[in-house]
């Protein structure tokens, strides 16, 4: 099956023209952002291209053409999200240092001031879907001041203005329009016909405008109006305003930050810092009992429904399996948000049950203790089901006769299950297990949508909880909404996949001693 | 013997009382949020059977307003409806792609030699117990970028979310690569030997002896695209592109703290799914033992 004749049927024809096709809009997307000076990223799509069109025209690669799709996205989704995050870990960005060094100069070179000149009330007129700009000069009453047409796909840089007899045609905009296209008035630069340039000043006026930095080389900018230094703290991440001969540290910091590689100081945080690491050592430890606990009691009751709906006697068994089945058919998001519900220590009707029968309304919510008591608990009720699917099949594969002897000797049921399905099952089900327990131990739905991590653990520096598992701190320092920190969370997050890793390995030996 | 057969019948009558307490309490939730849905009122507390049932929280989850006693209407919270058309669209659509790219990878790892192909599946193995969860930083950033060039790839479209559930491939390849191994390649050798390339032996020959397989894998797939929230929440911010997985949560928010209307939207966006899980059970429980059992 592996050589193949090089036939050159329209198919061929066809194909080659769809490789062709797809390569020119994907080599169009790598000179966009080479000309946006991604090189990185165009590097790797040209890498993929020129790989992807080798394994779709050489017949060398004839066997690739099968799996190179499926690896790219494997690749791209999987694999490349892992080293990124690991490459994030050693950076400090986060909401406050979220730009590159390039684009924080860019975003301090555009600010600009006010400098001295006549300032220009203006009007908009209006023909079709172009604009036309109308300054109202205090100087020159009998000549119109005219903008150039624009729009707001094209602006021309600079907009050239000069003075007309007439009016613009078309109609002219009244104010509430102009507000609304105050976007696209912010960009003009206008022109006059003396050289001088304007930009929007206010809602109401165009005035002639400087730009307040200019680069003086090394990446330092020179305030054009104080002379002070905008020197980049490659050591902080910020621009430091410092005036003439001050060092770096007496300035000021001037925010947006940008981002810089801090070497391991995230991991330092991790194990240093007094409110990151007692959190963070609470949480790990609540992490390893929390799957180890889920998976626990999920095999427990798995199993025990498994030999009961397995049992003979035992009639209607079908309608039991379809029964306890559910909590595995509804999708988790919705089962874990009714348990919200229904836990709730005010409208919830568990606690309206528990009050009518015990006169007690546990706060399932503030308490540590029954928090995770909760948590164990609605997992155990959505696991279940699985771990009796899985069992159901493993009893299944037990020969019937090792009973029918045990049954002559007169073993009990506990018996039989301890000597025969016990040590039957046992070897198939660790792989699965251990699979398991990697599953909660990542199991971010059940914790974001139940508890959110609640009850708080004070004293953290960061948003932190008593129920919070590792991926679920790592979620809330990422995306939480007090201030993102990307790069601690991946410091963490890289450290979960240590972890991870470790427990994959074990999975794989477990699961080839099953095959052996 | 008579004590024997004494003992047996008590021994199922405990286990039928103790199987019916056990479903009690499994069922208990379900018609806790069936009931909670005919309550009038989002504070009302009450029996399991509401006293005086209302529509008002159906009514609301189908995106109509409820006039209420006193003539006024109450709107509907949130576009349910359309967060459970958003989910569908983004499982289909990714579902059809992972079943595309993992039958034919698949194919490959079953079948066909090349080299490195012990390594990359072992790296398969290993890559899929990493869920998409550990590396979202990443992949907001990575949509973040690429919605710079292609804007209904970038954030806060569901193209992006779509696209990023193809993360979940490894395991499937893994799944239908077991299934192939099963069926007997002589078929696909007698159609090479009389001229049929790979392609037209995989896909006049394997293919249809494996639907049973891809309609598990189809169905896995579905199922856990539509449940998927972290990857979502992360991606979709606008309340018009939500999916159902993230919009719900809105409901019990401690701010505006929506139970009734909840319970009405749960009910009848879990129920499609959960039948569509039930009629297929058979299929799906051989796949996750036959799979699993396989790795």
């Amino acid at each position: 099956m592996e050589a193949v004749q090089k036939v050159q049927s329209p198919m061929t024809w066809l194909a080659w023209g769809l490789v062709g096709l797809i390569d020119l809009i994907l080599l169009y997307g790598v000179t966009l952002m080479y000309a946006q000076e991604e090189i990185a990223f165009a590097l790797t799509i040209l890498l993929i291209v020129c790989t992807g069109t080798w394994v779709f025209i050489s017949n060398k690669g004839y066997n690739y053409r099968y799996v190179f799709p499926a690896l790219l996205g494997v690749s791209i989704f999987i694999v490349f999200p892992l080293i990124y995050t690991v490459n994030v870990a050693f950076t400090n960005y986060s909401s406050s240092h979220l730009l590159p060094l390039e684009r924080v100069k860019k975003h301090h070179l555009n600010k600009t001031y006010k400098t001295e000149g006549e300032s220009y009330n203006f009007k908009v007129y209006q023909q079709g879907d172009d604009y036309r700009l109308l300054f109202i000069s205090n100087k020159e009453t009998n000549k119109h001041l005219i903008s150039s047409p624009f729009n707001e796909l094209s602006i021309p840089a600079p907009l050239k203005a000069d003075f007309s007899p007439d009016l613009p045609d078309g109609k002219e905009l009244p104010f509430r329009d102009t507000i609304k296209l105050r976007q696209t008035l912010k960009k003009l630069i206008v022109q006059l016909p003396d050289n001088s340039e304007l930009s929007l000043t206010s809602l109401r006026k165009f005035g002639p405008m400087s730009k307040l930095y200019r680069d003086i080389g090394h990446d330092t900018l020179e305030d054009v109006r104080s002379g002070h230094l905008l020197k980049p703290d490659y050591a902080t991440g910020f621009y430091i305003e410092v005036s003439e001969g001050q060092p770096i540290s007496a300035g000021k910091q001037m925010g947006p930050g940008f981002v810089i590689y801090n070497g391991w100081s995230n991991f330092v945080r991790v194990l240093k810092d007094p409110g990151i690491q007692g959190p963070f050592l609470q949480i790990f430890t609540w992490t390893l009992i929390f799957a180890g606990l889920s998976v626990f009691f999920t095999l427990v009751i798995g199993l025990l429904m498994a030999c009961l709906v397995q049992w003979e006697p035992l009639k209607g068994n079908g309608a039991y399996r379809l029964l306890l089945i559910l909590p595995y058919a509804v999708p988790a998001f919705i089962s874990i948000l009714i348990f919200r519900g229904l836990f709730n220590q005010n409208f919830g009707e568990i606690n309206m049950l528990l009050n009518l029968l015990f006169g007690a309304q546990p706060e399932w919510f503030s308490n540590e203790f029954l928090a995770k008591t909760m948590v164990v608990l609605v997992n155990t009720w959505l696991g279940y089901p699985y771990m009796m699917i899985l069992s159901i099949g493993l009893l299944k594969s037990i020969p019937d006769d090792l009973y029918e002897a045990s049954a002559i000797d007169g073993a009990s049921p506990v018996q039989n299950f301890l000597s025969i399905t016990l040590p039957m099952i046992i070897k198939p089900l660790t792989p699965l297990l251990i699979a398991s327990f990697a599953f909660n131990f990542n199991n971010l739905v059940l914790i974001a949508l139940l508890t959110d991590g609640a009850p708080n653990i004070i004293g953290a520096t960061t948003p932190a909880g008593a129920t919070d598992i590792l991926v679920s701190y790592t979620f809330r320092i990422a995306f939480g909404q007090y201030g993102q920190d990307y790069g601690l969370a991946s410091a963490i997050a890289t450290f979960i996949f240590i972890m991870v890793g470790v427990i994959a390995w074990v999975n794989l030996k477990a699961t080839k001693r099953v095959l052996e | 013997m008579m004590v024997q057969s004494r003992n047996l019948r008590y021994r199922v009558w405990m286990a039928r009382i103790f199987m019916i307490l056990f479903l009690c309490l499994i069922i208990f939730p379900f018609l806790m949020i069936i009931s909670v849905s005919f309550r009038s009122g989002n504070f009302a507390t009450g029996d399991l059977i509401p006293s005086n049932p209302s529509l008002e929280h159906w009514y609301l989850a189908f995106g109509i307003p409820w006039e209420n006693a006193d003539g006024s209407f109450t709107q509907p919270p949130f576009p349910v409806l359309l967060w459970l058309w958003n989910s569908i669209k983004v499982a289909f659509i990714s579902t059809v792609l992972i079943l595309l790219l993992s039958t034919t990878g698949a194919y490959a790892f079953a079948r066909l030699r090349f080299r490195f192909k012990e390594s990359m599946l072992t790296a398969m193995m290993i890559l899929q117990m990493f869920p998409a969860v550990l590396a979202l930083v990443a992949i907001y950033s990575l949509f973040d970028q690429i919605g710079g060039y292609v804007p209904w790839l970038g954030l806060d479209s569901l193209g992006s979310v779509t696209v990023a559930y193809l993360g979940g491939l490894a395991l499937h390849i893994w799944l239908i690569k077991g299934y192939f191994e099963t069926i007997d390649q002589s078929l696909e050798e007698a159609a090479a030997i009389d001229g049929a390339t790979p392609w037209q032996a995989f896909r006049f020959v394997l293919l249809p002896l494996s639907t049973p397989i891809l309609a598990v894998v189809f169905i896995l797939a579905f199922i856990s695209s539509i449940a998927e929230y972290p990857v979502a929440s992360v991606l979709l911010q606008s309340m018009d592109n939500l999916t159902l997985a993230v919009g719900s949560r809105q409901y019990l928010n401690p701010q505006n703290y929506l139970w009734g209307d909840f319970a009405a939207a749960a009910v009848l966006s879990g129920l499609p799914i959960s039948l569509i899980f039930l009629l297929c059970q058979r299929w799906i429980v051989g796949g996750l033992t036959s799979g699993g059992v396989k790795g």
